[in-house]
């Protein structure tokens, strides 16, 4: 009994080791999102709270915490407080999988992309789950479009996935970002890139995807009714989805931890610096894309999705089986 | 191994109290809500026998899509009252389809159960050697050599159904505005602007 005390102890300190720069960059990179929005509209953005008003959103968190939660008498409960913490527990609980570096990762299972596309195709409960228990129309109304939009976008993430994995041949996220030593996907797979960033904008409710809180026809969607501490758990959750989404576009297509060129001065730089540079890059994308485009109207969206995103990512993926199978590419496996 | 069987019924009991709460509990979202449970606990269970893909699989498709649609659809209907109505009414004709049902799927899992016996010659079709690779190649290896006929046909049958689940709902509304594109971006001022000239106390007719 004593040993498996011990592993599970040493267990716990891997993940609160994990847990806490993540929750600590979510934070960090909330204040980046804000700033990067009030530059691009010629703003300063929050530049209070501590040197550059890095410390805003601890701030915020604090008001937060201090807040009354207020539970609707209408709602019903044990679904309306477990929303939120269903939504931020499956945005940490996919981070299990993520590799910062070839041996820097919590758990390196063998379907690792797939735990990756099931934790993330969960997401939609949280919302689904807090729209519903709201028991109020623009929560519910938020939580129906938000259930319609993730689904159709994880159709178009999943045949990207097939697509990559077409080119990998395993399921393992360390085999899929040294698979692309020589070459990143990227440059073989751009239009799966973009599409792949795009379904990832409207998977985690991002502008110009953010139909489901639309504030100028639903109030706040789903977090209508949510105040305080449960409303700071849903912010959370959604920023470390946005995260989890970057670190998943970097696995697949911009090579990981991999360094740019691997030559002498480049390749000095530690992996996981190279990983945490392609997160913040794609995130750079999110938040300037969050500022410059105007948001979609609904049937627009689902047109996206279902007209152009599928039948354009399954020919490609055709296309990408064809190329394999003719100049006899396709990975062989180890077996 | 101790710590294996704790996380095994651990899995299964929840499975089986959710199993119950879908046909006890009275909300239907709330059942929505232990149908859910119920899959991932069963998906776990795959996951701790080794069947990592197939355990991810029912959560990808099963609790991430199936169970989505399942849920927006008894949100949207008030299936509650209607629940009500056929079981206190007098119309009460599902209960007697859902007896026969639920008999003919226990007779089918007995003659599965009592298959079992025979288990070996089913599977001494397969000719490969399946004991060192990952278990998402051997589901492959055999799923696209000597099952490949039967998966095949399991596609068409889905996609049968699909197409037919479409062509019955599918109605054509009239009334409804469509955006066209093309027309929208094809259009230019000397084809869509016009200048008349209107005649005093007359106007004009725009259609």
């Amino acid at each position: 009994m004593m040993e498996y005390l011990q592993i599970l102890g040493s267990e716990v300190y891997k993940i609160l080791f994990l847990l806490v720069p993540i929750l600590v960059s979510v934070a960090m990179i909330v204040w980046l999102d804000r700033r990067v929005w009030g530059l691009v509209q010629k703003r300063k953005g929050p530049n209070v709270v501590g040197p550059f008003g890095l410390l805003q959103t601890l701030a915020d968190a604090l008001k937060y915490i201090f807040k009354e939660i207020i539970i609707p008498a209408s709602a019903n409960k044990a679904v309306f407080i477990l929303a939120p913490i269903v939504t931020m527990t499956l945005a940490l609980v996919a981070w299990a999988v993520i590799p910062m570096s070839e041996d820097l990762v919590l758990s390196d299972i063998n379907v690792g992309i797939l735990y990756l596309f099931a934790v993330s195709s969960l997401g939609v409960y949280g919302i689904i789950m807090g729209g519903w228990a709201s028991n109020s129309k623009y929560p519910f109304l938020g939580a129906i479009r938000s259930a319609a939009q993730m689904v159709s976008y994880e159709v178009s993430i999943g045949i990207i996935i097939i697509n990559v994995l077409l080119c990998v041949g395993s399921l393992n996220l360390k085999d899929i970002v040294l698979a692309q030593k020589e070459l990143w996907y990227v440059i073989p797979l751009f239009p799966m890139f973009v599409i792949f960033f795009i379904s990832a904008l409207a998977e985690t409710n991002r502008p110009p995807f953010d139909l489901p809180e639309a504030e100028a026809e639903l109030v706040a969607g789903y977090q209508t009714e949510y105040s305080g501490m449960m409303y700071a758990m849903f912010w959370l959750g959604e920023y470390a989805n946005i995260l989890l989404m970057c670190a998943m576009g970097s696995i697949l297509f911009l090579g990981g931890w991999l360094p740019i060129i691997d030559i002498y001065p480049i390749n000095i730089v530690p992996a996981p610096i190279w990983m945490i540079l392609k997160i913040l890059f794609l995130f750079l994308l999110f938040a300037l894309i969050k500022a410059i485009v105007p948001r979609y109207r609904y049937d627009q969206l689902m047109r996206l999705g279902w007209k152009i995103f599928l039948p354009f990512s399954l020919i490609y993926l055709v296309l990408t089986a064809s190329f394999l199978f003719y100049f006899d590419k396709l990975p062989k496996g180890n077996f | 191994m101790l710590v294996h069987s704790v996380f095994f019924y651990f899995f299964s009991i929840i499975a089986i109290f959710s199993s119950l709460m879908v046909i006890t509990s009275r909300n239907t979202v709330n059942s929505v809500f232990f149908l859910i449970l119920d899959f991932i606990s069963v998906g776990c269970l795959f996951i701790m026998v080794g069947a990592e893909f197939l355990g991810m699989i029912i959560l990808i498709v099963y609790v991430g899509a199936v169970a989505v649609l399942f849920l927006f659809v008894v949100m949207m209907l008030n299936v509650a009252e209607q629940k009500q109505s056929w079981f206190i009414g007098k119309k009460s004709t599902h209960i007697p389809i859902g007896l026969i049902v639920s008999v003919l799927i226990l007779l089918e899992l007995l003659v599965v159960v009592g298959g079992w016996k025979y288990k070996d010659d089913l599977m001494s079709s397969s000719t490969l050697n399946l004991s060192d690779i990952s278990n998402t190649h051997q589901l492959g290896l055999v799923m696209y050599t000597d099952y490949i006929l039967y998966f095949q046909i399991a596609g068409v049958i889905l996609l049968l159904s699909m197409i037919g689940a479409i062509l019955l709902t599918f109605r054509q509304r009239k009334g409804v505005k469509k955006q066209s594109y093309f027309n929208q971006i094809s259009r230019n001022p000397s084809s869509s602007i016009e200048l008349k000239d209107v005649e005093s106390n007359k106007g004009v007719k725009i259609d």
